[in-house]
C-alpha cells in the first residue's frame, strides 16, 4: 500500500497540476486555493486543429512511430529469438552477447554521429530517422525477452508437429507462435514503451512537427504570453500521453497469462 | 503399413559418443516390436532416428522399401506418441487430433469423421471440446494416441507412452494399446524400459544395452533362451539369480551344494568343458519348497537346506530370500543392470542374495531353516568372461 502511494504520488500530482489555472499552478498545494479547477489546459492542446495545435501532430507521430517500430522489432525478434533458442549455429553466443552489448550501449554517445549521418543521407526529421535508432536499442531487448520465452516451450511439441506432417515454418506458426504469445506481448509492451517514452533521439533527430514525437514536443510548448510558464499544458499533455500506455498494458496484461503451456507435457 | 528395416544404423553425436552402434533390426509389416533396455541404452535414439528427429550417422533406414535417411519427418508418414504426450495446449482435444489431418489437407468431412472414429475407439467423445490442461493423465495419454491413429500412418512410434501414468492406469492402458494395435494392424515400434511392458505387449522384443542390440526374439525366447547375462538379468521379475559355479561332468558345484544336471540343463551344458568355471543363472521359479514338490518331479532336482532371510507374501505366491556364500559374480553387464535398477548402491543387495518364488501354500517362515528344492533341468550357463550363454556355443 505504501509502495502504491509512493509510486502514484507523482502521477496524482501531475493530474492535479494539469487541472490548475495559471494563477494557482505555482502555489505548491495539492488542491488549488479557492477550489478552482479548469480543463483549459487540455483544450488548449487541441486548439487549432492538425496544423496549428502544438500537440495533435506530435501525438500522431508518436503513435505511428512507436507502432511501426514495435511491429518491426517483434517480427524480426521472433525469428531471431527462435533461431537462437532452437538452432545450433556458429556465432550464436556472439549474436546474443552482441545484442546485449548494444542494448547496454549508452544512447547518448550515438547521438552526435547519428545527427551528422542522418543530415547527410536525408533521414533527419523523418519517421525512419527515429524508427531505425529505436530498433537498434529495442530489438536486442525484444530478442532477449523472446529467447527466454521460447526456451520455456517444450521442444517435443515442435517435434510432434513435425511428425504430424508440419513443415518447420508451419510448426513455428501453428504451434510455437501461439504458445509464445504471452512472451510476444511482453516484448511488444517493452518495445512500445521504450519508443513511446524516448526523449533523447526525438529531440535530437527532429526539427519540426513532421516527425517530432510528444516527449520532444512538450519541450517546445509555449505559455499564453512570454511571461507565463506552460506548466499546466505540459502536465495536461503528460497525462494524455500516459493514457495509451496504461490502456496498452491493461489490454495486453490479459494475454500475459502464465501457464498457457499447462497441459502440453507432463512434467 | 509397411516394414521398417534398420541396416547397420549408427548414431554418433558430435562429441563422439555412440548412442546406437551398428544396429540391425527388421520390423515386419504389422508387427508390434518393443525396444527395451535400461536408461541410456540408445533405444529412444533409435526410435527418434526412425521418426526422423535424429540424423543417422551411418547405415540405412528403410520404411516400406524406401530409404528414408534423408527424408524429413513429415514426409515419412509415421505417427509418434511422445513420453510426455506433447499435446498442443492451445488447441482442444478435437483440434489436437485433427491437426495432422489438417496439415495433410484432408477435407472437413473427412477430418470430422476420422476424429469422431478415433474418439470413439479411445472413449474420448465427451472430451472433444476440452483442452489438454483440463484432462487427467490417462485422458491426455489417450489424446496423444488419438492424434497418432487418426492419420492411418505407415507406422506408430511410441516412446515410453505409459511411463507417466500411475501403476493401475498403466496396466489398463497397456491392454488398450495392445487392443488398438491389433485392431489397426499397423506396424508399431514401442520403446520402454519396463520389461513387464515388453514381455506383455510385444510380438517381438529387442533388448539393447549401451547402444548395441543384444537379442531380438519373442518374449518366450528371451525368457527361456537369453543370449547373455544381460538379457537374462533384464528379462523377468524378480530377476534371475546368478552365482559362480564349476562344472564337473554332469555335476555342477553350486554354492548351495552339488547338483546333477537333468533334462534341458544337461543339453545346455553340453558345450561346457569339464572343470570350467561358469556363471549359473537360476530363475526364482526354478526353486520350490521341498515339502510342496510331489515325489515324481522330485527326482528331477536337488534339495538343499538354507536359512531364510526374508519372506514376501504376495497372496498368489511367496518370494523368499536367502544368502549364499562366495557368491559375487563379477560382471560388467550385471553391474550395469544393478545400477539401472538402483540397487548398486544398496549395501548387500546384490551380494549373494538369492530369491526363490514358492507356492503360496508354502509354510516357510522368516529366519527359519528350510529345505528348498531346485529344478536342475532349468539351469542356465554363462561364460564368466564374455557373459555369453554357453548353450549357444
Amino acid at each position: 500500500m505504501l509502495v502504491l502511494i509512493f509510486a502514484l504520488l507523482p502521477v496524482v500530482w501531475i493530474i492535479s497540476l494539469s487541472l490548475k489555472t495559471p494563477k494557482t499552478v505555482g502555489d505548491g498545494r495539492f488542491l488549488p486555493a479557492g477550489g478552482e479547477w479548469t480543463l483549459k489546459n487540455y483544450k488548449v492542446l487541441f486548439e487549432g486543429g492538425f496544423d496549428n495545435s502544438p500537440f495533435i501532430h506530435p501525438l500522431i507521430n508518436s503513435i505511428a512511430i512507436a507502432v511501426i517500430a514495435t511491429a518491426i522489432a517483434i517480427v524480426l525478434a521472433a525469428f531471431a529469438a527462435y533461431a537462437i533458442a532452437r538452432l545450433n549455429f556458429p556465432g550464436k553466443s556472439i549474436i546474443l552477447g552482441g545484442a546485449l552489448a548494444i542494448a547496454m550501449f549508452p544512447a547518448i554517445s550515438t547521438i552526435g554521429p547519428l545527427f551528422d549521418m542522418w543530415r547527410s543521407i536525408g533521414l533527419y526529421d523523418t519517421y525512419p530517422g527515429l524508427i531505425i535508432p529505436y530498433l537498434t536499442f529495442s530489438l536486442p531487448l525484444a530478442i532477449y525477452t523472446l529467447v527466454a520465452f521460447y526456451r520455456e516451450i517444450p521442444w517435443d511439441l515442435e517435434q510432434a508437429a513435425k511428425v504430424d506432417g508440419a513443415t518447420p515454418f508451419q510448426a513455428f506458426r501453428k504451434v510455437i507462435l501461439p504458445l509464445a504469445a504471452p512472451g510476444t506481448f511482453t516484448a511488444a509492451i517493452l518495445v512500445f514503451i521504450f519508443c513511446w517514452n524516448d526523449f533523447l533521439f526525438a529531440i535530437t533527430l527532429t526539427s519540426s512537427n513532421d516527425a517530432r514525437t510528444v516527449p520532444a514536443a512538450l519541450a517546445f510548448f509555449t505559455g499564453e504570453s512570454q511571461f507565463t510558464q506552460p506548466t499546466g499544458n505540459i502536465a495536461a499533455a503528460a497525462v494524455i500521453v500516459t493514457i495509451p500506455i496504461i490502456i496498452f498494458v491493461l489490454f495486453f496484461q490479459r494475454r500475459i497469462v502464465a501457464g498457457l503451456t499447462a497441459g502440453a507435457v507432463k512434467g | 503399413m509397411s516394414e521398417i528395416v534398420l541396416d547397420q544404423v549408427t548414431k554418433r553425436f558430435p562429441d563422439g559418443y555412440e548412442a546406437v552402434r551398428d544396429m540391425d533390426l527388421d520390423v515386419q509389416d504389422g508387427e508390434f516390436m518393443i525396444l527395451v533396455g535400461p536408461s541410456g541404452c540408445g533405444k529412444s535414439t533409435a526410435l527418434r532416428m526412425i521418426a526422423g528427429l535424429e540424423d543417422i550417422t551411418e547405415g540405412e533406414l528403410r520404411i516400406g522399401d524406401q530409404v528414408v535417411n534423408q527424408i524429413a519427418p513429415k514426409d515419412r508418414d509415421i505417427a509418434m506418441v511422445f513420453q510426455n504426450y506433447a499435446l498442443y495446449p492451445h488447441m482442444t482435444v478435437r483440434e489436437n487430433m485433427a491437426f495432422p489431418l489438417k496439415l495433410a489437407g484432408a477435407s472437413k468431412e473427412e477430418i470430422d469423421s476420422k476424429v469422431q472414429e478415433a474418439a470413439r475407439i479411445l472413449d474420448l467423445e465427451q472430451h472433444l471440446d476440452r483442452r489438454p490442461a483440463n484432462l487427467s493423465g490417462g485422458q491426455r495419454q489417450r489424446v496423444a494416441m488419438g492424434r497418432a491413429i487418426v492419420r492411418d500412418p505407415k507406422a506408430f512410434l511410441m516412446d515410453e507412452p505409459l511411463s507417466n501414468l500411475d501403476a493401475k492406469l498403466r496396466v489398463q492402458m497397456r491392454t488398450e494399446v495392445s487392443r488398438i494395435q491389433s485392431r489397426l494392424g499397423t506396424t508399431t515400434v514401442y520403446v520402454t524400459h519396463d520389461q513387464t511392458e515388453a514381455m506383455t505387449l510385444g510380438d517381438r522384443v529387442a533388448v539393447m544395452r549401451s547402444g548395441v542390440l543384444q537379442q531380438v526374439g519373442s518374449p518366450a525366447e528371451l525368457y527361456d533362451d537369453p543370449k547373455n547375462l544381460f538379457v537374462a538379468g533384464f528379462i523377468g521379475s524378480p530377476a534371475m539369480n546368478f552365482m559362480p559355479a564349476k562344472l564337473d561332468g554332469d555335476t555342477v558345484h553350486l554354492p548351495m551344494g552339488d547338483v546333477r544336471l537333468t533334462g534341458e540343463a544337461s543339453e545346455r551344458a553340453a558345450g561346457v568343458q569339464s572343470g570350467q568355471s561358469v556363471v549359473v543363472g537360476i530363475r526364482p521359479e526354478s526353486f520350490e519348497d521341498a515339502g510342496m514338490v510331489s515325489a515324481d518331479v522330485r527326482d528331477r532336482g536337488t534339495t538343499f537346506k538354507t536359512t531364510i532371510d526374508l519372506v514376501e507374501s504376495l497372496g498368489a505366491e511367496k518370494y523368499v530370500y536367502f544368502q549364499i556364500e562366495e557368491s559375487q559374480v563379477e560382471s560388467e553387464e550385471l553391474r550395469e543392470l544393478a545400477e539401472d535398477a538402483g540397487t548398486a548402491d544398496v549395501p548387500g543387495a546384490t551380494e549373494g542374495q538369492v530369491v526363490a518364488r514358492l507356492e503360496s501354500a508354502s509354510r516357510i517362515d522368516r529366519g527359519a531353516d528350510a529345505e528348498l528344492w531346485l529344478d536342475s533341468s532349468k539351469l542356465h550357463f554363462f561364460d564368466l568372461e564374455s557373459g555369453r550363454n554357453l548353450a549357444d556355443a
